[in-house]
């Protein structure tokens, strides 16, 4: 009788991290936070020059040092949060939605539905990232629905591809065939069947595009066609402190910092799911 | 008594499960070989019969590691060799035959290429004088075209040439030892008989030992000198073949030889000839392929006709290739068929299914043969089983969850059950639960495709009876394709005979072994091995029959 007590909890189901993972989670947690509270938290106003001197050493007073212009490192890191951790999640979140959604459409319809939308997007994924980033934003001008809808149509073949050459091997399995033998309709094979089986290569998936979006991100900054000053996301901190480097600054090393401890706490994550989810590949 | 070739003492494999828990394979295991010895290991699937076998050459799978104990190989310790030392013993000292060996061969090198390259990897020969005896051994394993085999590539060659070729590529080095792993379960009957065949005088002539691992008896009486049966990583008996097969000791062994002979069927009474049957096909012609004029490329299915009545059993027997399977596809909807009809309870069924209404649909359940593949891996036993009560009947909450554990008792499954995984079971609980979810649907005819060939005797028995009980309490139809003629003589009424997807003979079971006239199915008939070590010996088939039909 004691089986029957047994309740589904998500450690006995086998959804649980090992200590990777957590600190994985943790680290993107605390950044997701610190986007949410910036304004609250800022000691500074970002864009307000605060220190007499430029290029700042670590102090009492400005803990991260100050920047080429005298403003405040930290504060400008906490609203950089903002842009960076905002614009890749939504603009990932955008493309892998998309992607997945029509890779899985794609790949159970097959015939010319899959054919034409297949070529169409080998076609889109043959303009070069950043120059389409850079005729787009040339075009309509720098905002930041324009950077998440950019930076998402950019990354969106990869996913579609990735998702249809999954669903592809997943549609020709016995319960899906069972499923199909049931009389199902197309909806349920897509979001029931094939999809949780192919969700954990997805998520992985994911956890790479998103850090190909925050570098992006920075090389569009970095052009100057990112977020607008005196805004500015980790990578345009980077690009305007870069002089700083032979000064010694720390102005150049805290904006590095959490750009990388972002895109590594990302990985760390992905690559640490919970082996039930990262086990379901086909 | 001479000194054993190989002796293995107190053998003991472990291994660490993806959660980190540490189980006992092997738990102690000890036996001899004595030179030109055949021994047979016996046992259900994971009673641990491949891991000994493995273990021969020093090999554990990964996860898996050797804990204690000691393998003795001629003047060898394998257990205390480097991986080094351990590489140069295989292919020379001792080799292995694997199950499939479509999967074995590098489908982008020729034959000869992969064969000769023991010999090349150790050193042994050079290479015209490795053809030269790989052609020998070609000869003796009675392969056709044996100078010009060895140019062709894998797929050139069919499935039981390509077996006996695997044990061509085992024994150019001159093994002392060979570890046969299940080498003709995935063959066709006919091709069994000419693989053992070869099996059988290759090893008379070269006095090596061997190991061969099976779950199939009557196949093992053919080939092994002693037989030791295994379960859960212990040996239950050890014994001669002929003690093993007439005087069992043990209860296990005893179960295994009950498993192979089946409790007759008994048929239903014919209800009288103007009651609807519950199935009739006319004519059915289906085929895969690009549809040109209204018929596809590739025509699997010839004008099949039969009838099912209500509460009988059917059962399509034949080789793979045969069309059988193509037949329940096609019957279900899966595969529209181009031409012919089918009517079910005297209404007739659209080919395709996307035209059937969802009522014919629920009636008609379809079972696959392999249930790892037909339940999905990412839902529990409850939503499998829920979904097509929600699907045919809307059954919602508590009602659903009470009806889920309903069927989880018709097949004998504790409800504990429906909140794990289908990784979680075991082979033939997999199998009960891809059962019940054609219940759920309460069907009328369920369409049952291979569902016990890939289970271990014992466990496919069971699943048989099970099939019978539930037929009884729910007036259930079957119609049942295997390969496997005692399997469909244990549970069907009657019997169609399918070869290159037109049926060739159409009998009741009880009187097909004895009545049938068509060639073919006494060429099939004739092919099952029996529980008897002289059986293979004794075999005589019709050179022409056999030239005519099977696919060797």
């Amino acid at each position: 009788m004691s089986m029957s007590l047994r309740l589904p909890t998500p450690a006995r189901l086998g959804y649980s991290f090992n200590w990777v993972g957590r600190i994985g989670l943790a680290v993107i947690l605390f950044w997701a936070v610190i986007a949410i509270i910036g304004p609250w938290i800022t000691p500074y106003p970002t864009g307000e020059m605060v220190d007499f001197d430029y290029f700042g050493p670590v102090s009492q007073k400005f803990w991260m040092g100050t920047d080429y212009l005298g403003r405040d490192i930290l504060s400008r890191v906490i609203m950089g949060a903002r842009y960076t951790v905002g614009i890749a999640l939504a603009a990932v979140t955008l493309a892998c939605a998309g992607g997945v959604l029509l890779g899985m459409i794609a790949g159970v319809m097959g015939g010319w539905f899959d054919t034409l939308l297949s070529r169409l997007l080998d076609a889109f994924n043959g303009i070069p990232s950043l120059l389409f980033g850079l005729v787009v934003v040339a075009a309509v001008g720098s905002s930041i629905p324009v950077l998440i809808l950019t930076l998402a149509a950019i990354y969106l073949p990869g996913a579609y591809r990735f998702a249809r050459a999954l669903a592809v091997n997943v549609n020709t399995m016995d319960f899906v065939t069972v499923a199909r033998a049931r009389g199902e309709g197309f909806a349920h094979l897509i979001l029931r069947e094939i999809f949780p089986n192919i969700l954990g290569p997805v998520l992985a998936d994911l956890g790479l595009r998103f850090v190909f979006i925050v570098l992006v991100l920075s090389g569009l900054s970095f052009l100057g066609l990112g977020v607008q000053p005196p805004n500015a996301d980790w990578g345009a901190l980077v690009r305007e402190n870069i002089e700083g480097l032979s000064l010694g600054a720390p102005a150049v090393v805290f904006p590095s910092i959490a750009i990388a401890s972002l895109t590594i706490s990302v990985n760390m994550f992905i690559d640490n799911l919970p082996t039930r989810i990262r086990d379901r590949s086909a | 008594m001479t000194e054993p070739l190989v002796c293995v003492r107190d053998l003991r494999i472990g291994a660490t499960t993806d959660s980190g828990r540490k189980v006992e394979i092997i738990k102690g295991v000890s036996f001899d070989i004595a030179p030109g010895e055949i021994v047979a290991l016996i046992g259900e699937s994971g009673s641990g019969k491949t891991t000994i076998a493995l273990s021969l050459m020093g090999h554990a799978r990964p996860g898996c590691a050797i804990h204690g104990g000691t393998i003795r190989l001629g003047r060898h310790d394998v257990t205390g060799m480097t991986e080094r030392q351990r590489a140069a013993l295989r292919g020379t000292e001792v080799s292995y035959i694997p199950q499939s060996a479509a999967a074995a061969f590098n489908p982008s090198k020729r034959i000869m290429d992969q064969v000769v390259e023991i010999t090349s990897i150790h050193n042994l020969m050079p290479r015209a004088k490795a053809e030269a005896k790989a052609r020998e051994l070609f000869r003796a394993l009675a392969l056709p075209d044996p100078d010009t085999i060895g140019s062709r590539y894998p797929h050139q060659v069919s499935g039981g040439q390509l077996q006996r070729l695997s044990a061509a590529m085992a024994l150019i080095g001159d093994p002392q030892l060979v570890i046969f792993d299940e080498p003709t379960t995935a063959l066709d009957v006919t091709t069994q008989i000419e693989v053992l065949r070869a099996f059988r005088s290759v090893m008379g002539q070269g006095n090596m030992a061997g190991v061969y691992v099976s779950h199939d008896l009557a196949v093992v009486a053919q080939i092994a000198d002693r037989i030791i049966v295994l379960r859960g990583g212990v040996v239950q008996e050890e014994g001669t073949t002929e003690q093993i097969l007439t005087a069992p000791a043990h209860a296990y062994t005893r179960q295994l030889l009950d498993a192979f002979e089946p409790v007759p069927h008994v048929a239903a009474p014919k209800t009288g000839a103007q009651a609807r049957p519950i199935l009739q096909v006319d004519n059915l012609c289906a085929g895969y392929g690009a549809i040109r004029n209204g018929e596809p490329a590739a025509k699997i299915l010839q004008n099949v006709s039969f009838r099912l009545e209500r509460g009988r059993n059917l059962g399509v027997i034949g080789e793979s290739g045969s069309g059988k399977s193509t037949l329940a596809r096609a019957i279900a909807g899966i595969l529209p068929a181009y031409r012919g009809n089918i009517q079910l309870d005297g209404a007739e069924l659209k080919p395709d299914l996307a035209q059937r209404s969802k009522d014919q649909l629920r009636r008609a359940q379809i079972v696959f043969q392999l249930a790892d593949t037909a339940l999905n891996p990412a839902q529990s036993i409850e939503t499998i089983l829920g979904r097509p009560l929600t699907f045919y009947h809307g059954m919602k909450g508590a009602k659903r969850a009470a009806r889920v554990a309903q069927l989880l008792d018709m097949v004998h499954l504790p409800n504990a059950l429906r909140h794990r995984l289908p990784s979680e079971l075991s082979g033939g609980q997999k199998q009960r639960v891809n059962l019940a979810r054609a219940l759920a649907a309460d069907p009328e005819l369920i369409l049952c495709d291979e569902i016990t060939s890939a289970l271990d005797t014992v466990v496919a028995a069971a699943i048989l009876d099970l099939l019978k009980e539930l037929q009884r309490e729910l007036n259930l139809s079957y119609m049942f394709i295997s390969h496997d003629l005692s399997t469909v003589e244990a549970i069907c009424d009657d019997v169609l005979v399918m070869l290159k997807g037109r049926v060739v003979e159409a009998l009741p079971a009880a009187r097909m072994s004895a009545e049938a006239v068509h060639p073919y199915s006494r060429l099939l008939i004739s092919s099952i091995p029996k529980l008897d070590t002289g059986w293979l010996k004794g075999l005589e088939q019709d050179p022409e029959l056999i030239a005519l039909f099977a696919r060797r």
